[in-house]
């Protein structure tokens, strides 16, 4: 579903400041494979999402999802292909714009926009089944403004709007990481049951060593703009933060010393 | 005392066409548009140049809102295409529009005097001074340009523009081509700031080339205050305020005027008004804070 080849990216090409980010990334993702991403901070994780997204053109290396080749293709012409929650609650959605409206504008991502009204009754009475499987509340709420909305509410909504197409590839860019540990509790569930009831394909970059150990069915992890470590299958079943981080330091030659990652 | 209201309104209704086309780049793409001060010229230009050749006045607006579209497409290729910051695209569009209107216009002024405006045939049918003409089709065109307004930012396209406004990441993300609804957004803009121009030269009977001076000023005036004074609700009403904005800031500066300001101090006036209420927020906050910490 997705074949990332030897992808390559620098930064500040030629300054003093340059810095090699992603350093010759392989990856592939079947169909319904559900991988989690962590590492330290510049390991390169949201920096991958990012060139998956077009946000970032690789200097060198090969990205297709679900068989068509991206490469090169603008952020938002691969938009159709793809659904994305970020790290900034407020970056998914459009705050002076509906709930209603969100939705009707996500619905849309990848088809042709034209001077149709923005949104359908029919569809109005979908979204208010849709926004109730959330459990927040927020199907009484279509016409209110999404900027006034908690940080929660808005990633539930972007997760919605996110999964809503069927993307053949969904990313999660620490979609929890700005919200109280109970928030991000109740999204990451939201996440996790989203992806299964779908069946889709997701990449979910997180800090948190137990979610990325407890979600999906393979687990990478990053260092200096490499991937260090692929568990999958059995093995990523019985994982253990322990386990992981002995798997780390054999890897890599070095401890791991973050105590985001190991506490969050 | 009481023509001078009316002549104020009128006035006002013509300058609110203008403040749609404000309100369209300020407030729904979030950007501070300089272009306008050339596309009203321009739009004055063109319609008074096609109208001295004999054209239609009301084909003549028509071509002054194709006019300012391409001054709107200039700025929106500048700040798309070649990544230069929307305020200096616009401040570009607009110093080359000087010397495009000077080529229009082939001089500084072009007059309107005894010639058939769109004022015309409304004073003749029903026996109206010019003054209450400009009421009627100010009035006239400003609610169809409302109405058009209302229906395009509410069609998937108009979504899509407001959205790139509101945040461009999101709507990208949402496949949306963000460059090209700045683009549509600017031209659209500008377009009905050449529409109002072309009204104004017509109801005061001549183009000239200054006419555009300070013009982003008085539409973010008109702005405001229409925000400030008549602006809660939804859409319709926040369009319907733009238009009594600019007619209150007309009657503001005819009441100014007539207690005896000096003319030459109006635009001095305007700015400092514009600067007071775009610090209204920070005014607040910085009173309420006050009160806090005491």
């Amino acid at each position: 579903m997705l074949s990332i080849e030897n992808l390559r990216i620098v930064f500040n090409a030629g300054t003093v400041n340059e810095k090699t980010a992603l350093d010759g990334v392989s990856l592939t993702l079947e169909e319904g494979d559900f991988v989690t991403v962590i590492g330290g901070n510049g390991a390169g994780k949201s920096t991958l999402l990012n060139c998956v997204a077009g946000v970032y053109m690789p200097a060198q290396g090969k990205i297709s999802i679900g068989g068509v080749d991206v490469t090169r293709m603008p952020e938002h012409k691969r938009a159709k292909l793809l659904g994305r929650v970020f790290q900034d609650p407020m970056m998914g959605t459009s705050g002076n714009m509906w709930i209603e409206e969100n939705l009707a504008l996500a619905s849309r991502r990848g088809k042709l926009r034209t001077l149709r009204w923005g949104i359908s009754n029919a569809e109005r009475a979908e979204y208010k089944k849709q926004l109730a499987t959330l459990g927040l509340g927020l199907e009484e709420r279509l016409s209110t403004k999404v900027k006034l909305l908690s940080g929660g509410q808005r990633q539930a909504l972007t997760l919605l709007m996110a999964t809503m197409n069927k993307p053949k590839l969904l990313l999660l860019d620490e979609h929890t990481a700005a919200l109280d540990p109970k928030t991000a509790a109740t999204v990451l569930e939201l996440s996790c049951r989203m992806v299964a009831e779908h069946g889709l394909t997701a990449l979910m970059v997180t800090h948190n060593m137990r979610d990325a150990i407890a979600c999906g069915n393979r687990l990478i992890m990053m260092q200096n703009g490499r991937i260090v470590l692929d568990i999958r299958g059995e093995e990523k079943k019985n994982l253990t933060v322990e386990m992981l981080l002995e798997r780390f330091a054999a890897a890599s030659g070095s401890e791991l010393a973050n105590d985001r990652m190991l506490l969050g | 005392m009481w023509n001078e209201v009316l002549g104020a309104t009128g006035f006002g209704l013509l300058w609110a066409v203008m403040t749609i086309g404000i309100y369209i780049t300020y407030r729904i793409l979030d950007v501070a548009d300089l272009t306008v001060e050339g596309s009203i010229t321009m739009g004055a230009a063109v319609c008074a140049v096609s109208i001295t050749a004999g054209i239609d006045p009301y084909l003549s607006l028509l071509l002054a809102f194709a006019a300012g579209m391409a001054a709107g497409l200039c700025t929106g290729l500048l700040h798309t295409l070649l990544k230069i910051p929307p305020l200096l695209s616009g401040i570009l569009t607009m110093i080359a529009a000087w010397s495009v209107n000077l080529r229009i216009m082939g001089k500084a002024n072009v007059s309107l005097l005894k010639l058939s405006t769109v004022f015309t045939p409304v004073m003749e049918a029903f026996g109206m001074t010019k003054t209450v003409a400009t009421i009627v089709v100010g009035a006239g065109v400003t609610l169809v340009l409302i109405c058009f307004c209302y229906w395009f930012f509410g069609t998937e396209v108009g979504c899509a523009i407001r959205a790139t406004g509101g945040n461009p990441n999101m709507a990208r993300a949402q496949g949306i081509n963000t460059n090209v609804m700045k683009i549509l957004g600017l031209v659209l803009s500008n377009g009905l700031v050449a529409v109002s121009g072309a009204l104004i030269a017509q109801s005061q009977s001549f183009a000239d080339i200054q006419m555009g001076t300070g013009s982003i000023v008085i539409g973010l005036a008109s702005l405001i205050i229409g925000e400030v004074l008549f602006g809660k609700g939804g859409f319709f009403k926040r369009l319907i305020s733009l238009a009594l904005g600019a007619i209150t800031y007309r009657l503001i500066i005819a009441a100014v005027l007539h207690f005896g300001m000096n003319a030459n101090d109006l635009k001095l006036f305007t700015a400092i008004t514009v600067a007071l209420a775009l610090s209204l927020p920070v005014i607040k906050a910085k009173i309420q804070g006050g009160r806090k910490g005491a």
